[in-house]
């Protein structure tokens, strides 16, 4: 079973969210959704000040096996990102939920954070792929 | 789904299991990168009794392998191997396949898993005009034990004298049936055994330090290694002539199935080919991926991917026979990106050949 920490909210598209205040969040990918991909080595970072919709592709992760979407969890616009991954990608396999987080997003004013499973939720939707 | 007789070790060693053509195999075991550099570097085994045996026999087995295979099967020593297509009759590829000679009337094949059932009825369908038979080996495992310390590693484990089998040959231990081949570009074995033998061999190796490796490394070895894949680097529909594998064809002595196609191709002009790519810039290149020059004129990845040894995205490409190679940009995503071409392999003897 995968580490799923109880302090943060997460999406069916395997995102984490952790609440920084002020409306600021920290996103990165799930353990599981690292464990699914295998190596990470190449990640591309979404553009700093950029705003994205909720559900926007923003950026992608390329692992060993294949390359998935990171999907903007709520409307939103990026005030920070993670540049220590372009050369380190495989911080988020080492360290999903603190080396390896990938963006800061200000949330947009009408960002909808009802739609974000609590860390229950998310279990229970990795449950019947693990 | 099927397992091969090593299902129980590889979970027990923590493998993560996929869905490979029907059969329930390890893609890694933790990490492919870590697995892709003990082969490099050390040595690692890959369980790969999904593949396909077949033993051929008879006064004729070497007619019938010298019509079917399109390279030239007379040309080998006793216990030596070839690697080989096998053509249909439009010069298409049906597979690429090994082949050992045991004697002058025994050849042990073997064939991929994915194409296992039309490559054996493509057999039956051949070798009943010849004196000569064919015989799965269903009940067999095949476990390879690859990288530089593959040999020193697996010497005291067996009774035969492995310096005593060259590179390309292969030799009986007991049962064991030993092959000095490999899909990795490194040096080391190939071991076809009865089922009920694996475990214990693979408990040993794993006793010695020999690191179990997945599909996945497997596949980023072989393609550092330039070594084509079935289904992607070619298949039904293109020619060895087009996709990089015209040195496998013999020169002489055109009888086997597939050979008017490939002269008349010949004769036409051959307007592809497969080239080594670079990526110059960051991110990943992947099988599907199009090509396109200043020109136009246009190819397409065939196999792509991330290879540890170099820290580069490289891949093997089919393309138009007049690209320019000084222009050639993948499409990867809604980008278009600068690629350099590469002789092939990427990699050899553990060390990265491309160029800075």
């Amino acid at each position: 079973m995968s580490y799923v920490p109880d302090n943060l909210k997460y999406t069916a598209s395997h995102e984490w969210l952790e609440d920084l205040g002020n409306g600021v969040y920290r996103v990165g990918i799930t353990e599981f959704a690292q464990e699914q991909l295998g190596d990470i080595v190449f990640v591309e970072l979404p553009e700093l000040d950029e705003s994205y919709a909720q559900e926007d592709e923003c950026g992608v992760v390329e692992s060993v096996k294949t390359a998935s979407d990171i999907y903007c969890p709520l409307v939103g616009t990026i005030t920070a990102i993670n540049e220590a991954l372009e050369d380190s990608p495989e911080l988020i396999n080492d360290s999903p939920y603190d080396d390896g987080w990938i963006f800061e997003l200000e949330l947009g004013e009408d960002a909808d954070i009802d739609s974000l499973l609590s860390a229950e939720d998310y279990r229970e939707s990795i449950a019947d792929e693990e | 789904m099927k397992k091969t007789v090593l299902n129980d070790a590889h979970r027990q060693a923590g493998a993560k299991m996929v869905d490979f053509g029907g059969w329930d195999m390890p893609i890694n075991y933790g990490s492919q990168i870590e697995e892709h550099h003990a082969v490099r570097q050390n040595v690692g085994m890959f369980d790969v009794s999904h593949m396909t045996v077949i033993d051929v026999s008879g006064r004729q087995a070497t007619d019938f392998l010298y019509k079917l295979l399109a390279n030239d099967i007379t040309k080998l020593n006793t216990n030596q191997a070839l690697y080989s297509t096998m053509l249909n009759n439009d010069g298409g590829v049906i597979d690429d396949l090994i082949t050992y000679k045991i004697s002058e009337t025994a050849y042990r094949v073997v064939v991929n898993a994915a194409t296992r059932e039309k490559d054996l009825a493509w057999f039956e369908q051949q070798i009943a005009d010849f004196d000569a038979t064919m015989a799965e080996q269903a009940d067999t495992a095949m476990i390879a034990v690859q990288g530089p310390k593959a040999i020193e590693t697996l010497q005291p484990l067996i009774t035969l004298d492995l310096s005593e089998t060259k590179r390309f040959y292969a030799a009986y231990n007991d049962d064991m049936f030993i092959g000095r081949t490999g899909y990795t570009g490194e040096d080391g074995v190939e071991i076809i055994l009865a089922s009920d033998a694996a475990e214990g061999l693979w408990n040993k190796l794993l006793a010695a330090g020999v690191q179990p490796c997945g599909l996945g490394a497997r596949d980023t070895l072989r393609l550092e290694a330039g070594m084509h894949l079935y289904g992607q680097d070619m298949d039904e529909n293109i020619t060895p002539l087009e996709c990089g594998l015209g040195w496998t064809i013999r020169k002489e002595n055109l009888t086997f199935n597939g050979a008017t196609a490939l002269k008349a191709l010949r004769e036409q002009g051959i307007n592809k080919k497969l080239i080594g790519l670079v990526l110059e810039g960051r991110g990943v290149l992947r099988h599907d991926q199009t090509l396109i020059d200043d020109s136009g004129n246009q190819g397409i990845i065939t196999s792509g991917g991330y290879s540890p040894s170099s820290e580069k995205a490289i891949a093997m490409a089919v393309v138009d026979k007049e690209i320019n190679e000084d222009s050639i940009q993948v499409q990867i995503r809604n980008k278009s990106l600068p690629c350099r071409v590469v002789k092939l392999p990427f990699v050899r003897n553990g060390k990265s050949l491309i160029e800075a």
